[in-house]
């Protein structure tokens, strides 16, 4: 049995009440335009929320000391600071650092193969790290060696010259090197500030940059010093599942000395959290709306279904009369909708593009990959389809008497 | 007569109650989407100094480096200044008045031991900056141009640092150790966030106000740390803080006051020609780019307004389309079932414009229903919105008159736009048509 064999006669009947067609096609396009583009959307953020930032995050949070009093040494409090944490039950490893990962401030600076102003570069965070940065941040070296701890110095404030030796990122030096040829970069001169030379002595395989925005987020330095500053960061890794309680001891202990003052004690887990929060809540809320748009869309399809199986109650019974059973008249209601959903999900196809290439050219968002249209299509046609099965339900079940009574 | 619709109205909802409420929840819906997305995009777009904004203009140059621009994509000039440019710039009082500012943050002690010491940001400032921002004061005021010069120790507090510090009391004359130095207190400022903080966009535009201000030349009298975006294109000469306010790197922030075009023209012609001296020095070595930018069109230069919220207003647009649509097909649905209804009014006298009245009206009042109900969902959207962006979004997820108005109005044309075809086609239902069945 042909199940389009009805096809004709319900084009025919659609076209002398062309408008509710087309009020359910419109409907259906423009779901499924707002749908597939926010799925686009949400699968996107997805992606972004979830790349490897390259540390321990579980398992490591971090503080400022912010020192004021007269007498305030930074370098004795740091060394002791970091005798003293490294002292405390439960810490695996911890450094003075510039600047945290993920965390939306820090320093960037720019590296280039030749000298000169008007060389090639590419930008790179900058983090000043301690030889036990591999360690503290769970870094592996896949190439060359990393500092020992007489590489690492003193900076102080407005310092302009740079260490002699640098570790970069894997995505760095493939920048520098080339995809292939990255390995080879460790023993090469790269230049800072246009003209300070580097030797690159050990790359890394991953770590993230400050800014979760950036482009460029996995091109990040690591240089052997240590900042000569009253305001300073400490990064601590604490043992598997020892995090919170170390937290609070490190705290403390810091707090003792009353010559500072004791800041943004964090976790990188809220660190993460922050530096994704708009996108988080773009999926939230285009979620809420893609569930709130599908109901609507479904109840208004029942709504205008209900009514279309009200006004033809008596022709419906008169099919009846004549013998169409009751599965004719189910899948009558149900192919039309069918139809209707077809002319929609092709006019959606055409809208969904439309919107996407207008996200594209206005928000710079990249072009959605072409199976998000079929797919959409499908979905729309089963909401169709569900949709529209109770009114079609209780039509097929209208007796035929009903053709015989005059209201 | 239009009590007598509005009864009609309400007795024909009441008949289906489930169509009826269905187009409401629609039109709730819709309305409900549209004005959360609304109001985030309204508020961060909003105009923070509506009185002046015309007559401030934010001064760009352009210091950058020879071989690439600052805005690889729109070729706009550096977004800050350097502390040499900020100085020459602001010393030649071109302008009606004139603020250069930078951010910076240290320690603050209070005597009072109870009180423990805390980290707080600067805004260091020229003493012009009160009056340009009109800026409330609670007691006392800002500085004068002698305490600029001078670089004396002043130091204008907010509201909340005064109640942390001095529980609330008339702090004017009291002294306050901030950053080792002892300062004394000449002002304390009233309730003010300007949003958005339209004077430092650079640095966050949603960003609380800073804790303290002072006089801009403190920076380089107690080497104060350079807070917010620095940017650098050339390498520094050598070490220290000198050699940083003296490099090419930009941390400093200007604005003018011009009272008219030809002052603001008169200001370019000013900027370009100091350009130019500082050419034949060897600096700046692009071409002539430099710019004026009055507060909305700073604000749309520096992209205030978050690309998600205008995403999502588009698409809760879209999506208030649908609920119409969808209302267009259920009063379709609904007036057709009441054709008899209608035919029978017209065959007792009605005429088409009566019933086109009494529908409308029927219409409108689903709309305004729709539209009381969206405004509820709205204020619990955008208690999402707060719970869902932290900090930043309390500033701008908040409801205001014009707003309110705003969503009614929405609800109101949407609703009746909806209603136009539908009541079309019921006015034009024949009475005799209708009548022979019976």
């Amino acid at each position: 049995m042909n199940p389009f064999k009805d096809a004709g006669p319900i084009l025919r009947a659609l076209s002398r009440n062309k408008i509710g067609a087309v009020l359910i096609a419109l409907q259906i396009a423009m779901t499924m335009t707002i749908i597939v583009n926010s799925v686009y959307i949400i699968n996107e953020r997805y992606a972004k929320m979830h790349r490897d930032s390259g540390i321990d995050e579980a398992n490591s949070f971090y503080l400022r000391s912010v020192g004021f009093g007269e007498n305030f040494n930074n370098q004795s409090t740091i060394e002791e600071d970091i005798r003293n944490i490294l002292a405390v039950p439960g810490v695996r490893a911890a450094m003075q650092i510039n600047a945290i990962p993920l965390s939306g401030s820090g320093w960037s600076m720019s590296l280039q193969r030749e000298p000169g102003a008007d060389a090639e570069d590419f930008g790179t965070a900058v983090y000043f790290v301690d030889e036990t940065a591999l360690e503290v941040f769970d870094l592996e070296l896949v190439a060359g060696e990393f500092f020992s701890m007489t590489d690492i110095n003193w900076r102080q404030a407005g310092q302009s010259n740079w260490s002699d030796k640098v570790v970069i990122s894997q995505a760095l030096a493939e920048r520098l090197f080339g995809d292939e040829d990255w390995p080879q970069g460790v023993g090469k001169t790269v230049y800072i500030e246009d003209k300070e030379p580097m030797v690159v002595v050990g790359i890394v395989d991953k770590i993230q940059a400050p800014w979760s925005g950036w482009d460029d987020l996995d091109q990040v330095m690591l240089s052997p010093e240590q900042l000569d500053y009253k305001s300073v960061r400490y990064f601590i890794r604490a043992e598997e599942g020892r995090r919170d309680e170390v937290m609070q001891k490190v705290e403390s202990m810091l707090a003792e000395n009353t010559q500072r003052v004791i800041r943004q004690v964090r976790t990188m887990e809220e660190t993460r959290e922050r530096s994704y929060r708009s996108d988080s809540a773009m999926i939230k809320i285009l979620t809420t709306v893609m569930i709130t748009l599908t109901i609507v869309t479904a109840l208004g399809i029942v709504g205008l279904a209900s009514f279309s199986v009200n006004r033809r109650k008596k022709q419906i019974g008169t099919r009846r009369a004549l013998g169409a059973t009751k599965s004719d008249i189910l899948r009558y209601f149900m192919l039309e909708n069918f139809l209707i959903s077809t002319i929609g999900v092709v006019i959606g196809a055409g809208l969904t593009m439309g919107l996407n290439i207008v996200l594209v050219n206005t928000f710079g968002m990249d072009p959605m990959q072409w199976y998000y249209i079929p797919i959409g299509m499908v979905v729309l046609w089963c909401v169709g389809q569900l949709a529209v099965f109770g009114p079609a339900q209780r039509a097929a079940g209208t007796p035929p008497a009903i053709a015989t009574r005059t209201v | 007569m239009f009590s007598y619709y509005l009864r009609l109205a309400f007795k024909s909802m009441g008949r289906n109650p489930i169509l009826s409420a269905l187009m409401v929840a629609a039109i709730a819906l819709g309305i409900g989407a549209s004005m959360t997305t609304i109001t985030v995009n309204y508020m961060m777009s909003s105009n923070p100094i509506p009185e002046k904004s015309e007559q401030l203009f934010y001064v760009q140059v352009d210091n950058w480096s020879p071989h690439n621009p600052y805005d690889d994509e729109t070729g706009f000039p550096p977004t800050q200044l350097t502390w040499r440019d900020a100085n020459n710039l602001y010393n030649a009082q071109q302008g009606t008045r004139q603020t250069i500012m930078a951010k910076s943050g240290g320690v603050v002690q209070p005597d009072d031991q109870d009180v423990k010491p805390f980290e707080a940001a600067f805004r260091l400032a020229t003493n012009e900056f009160f009056a340009m921002f009109n800026v409330p004061f609670l007691f006392g005021s800002g500085w004068d141009t002698q305490a600029d010069k001078n670089r004396e120790h002043v130091v204008v507090i907010t509201k909340q640092i005064n109640e942390r510090v001095f529980g609330g009391d008339n702090s004017v004359g009291r002294e306050l150790t901030i950053a080792g130095h002892t300062f004394k207190v000449i002002g304390v400022l009233d309730t003010w966030q300007p949003i958005p903080k339209f004077y430092d966009v650079e640095n966050g535009a949603f960003e609380d106000i800073e804790d303290v201000f002072m006089p801009f030349l403190l920076k380089e009298e107690l080497e104060l740390p350079s807070w917010g975006n620095t940017s650098c294109w050339k390498p520094r000469e050598s070490d220290g803080f000198h050699a940083f306010l003296n490099s090419e790197c930009i941390n400093f922030q200007m604005w003018v006051e011009l009272l008219d075009a030809n002052a603001e023209s008169g200001y370019l012609a000013f900027l370009n020609n100091y350009v130019n001296e500082q050419k034949s020095l060897g600096r700046f070595p692009r071409p002539l780019n430099n710019k004026l930018s009055h507060v909305m069109e700073w604000m749309e230069i520096s992209e205030v307004v978050e690309e998600d919220a205008k995403v999502m207003m588009w698409l809760s647009l879209m999506f208030l389309t649908v609920c119409l649509l969808n209302t267009i097909g259920l009063l379709l649905a609904k007036f057709s079932s009441k054709s008899s209804e209608i035919g029978l009014r017209r065959a007792v006298g009605a005429s088409k414009k009566d019933l086109f009245y009494q529908h409308t009206v029927e219409t409108a009042c689903i709309g305004l229903l729709g539209g009381l109900l969206g405004l509820v969902l709205a204020l619990l959207g955008l208690t999402g919105i707060k719970s869902l962006y932290g900090d930043f979004a309390t500033k701008v997820a908040n409801f205001d008159f014009t707003l309110v108005l705003l969503g009614l109005l929405l609800a109101l044309i949407s609703s009746i736009a909806a209603g136009l075809y539908p009541t079309w086609r019921a006015c034009n239902i024949q009475p005799a048509s209708q009548l022979k069945s019976q």
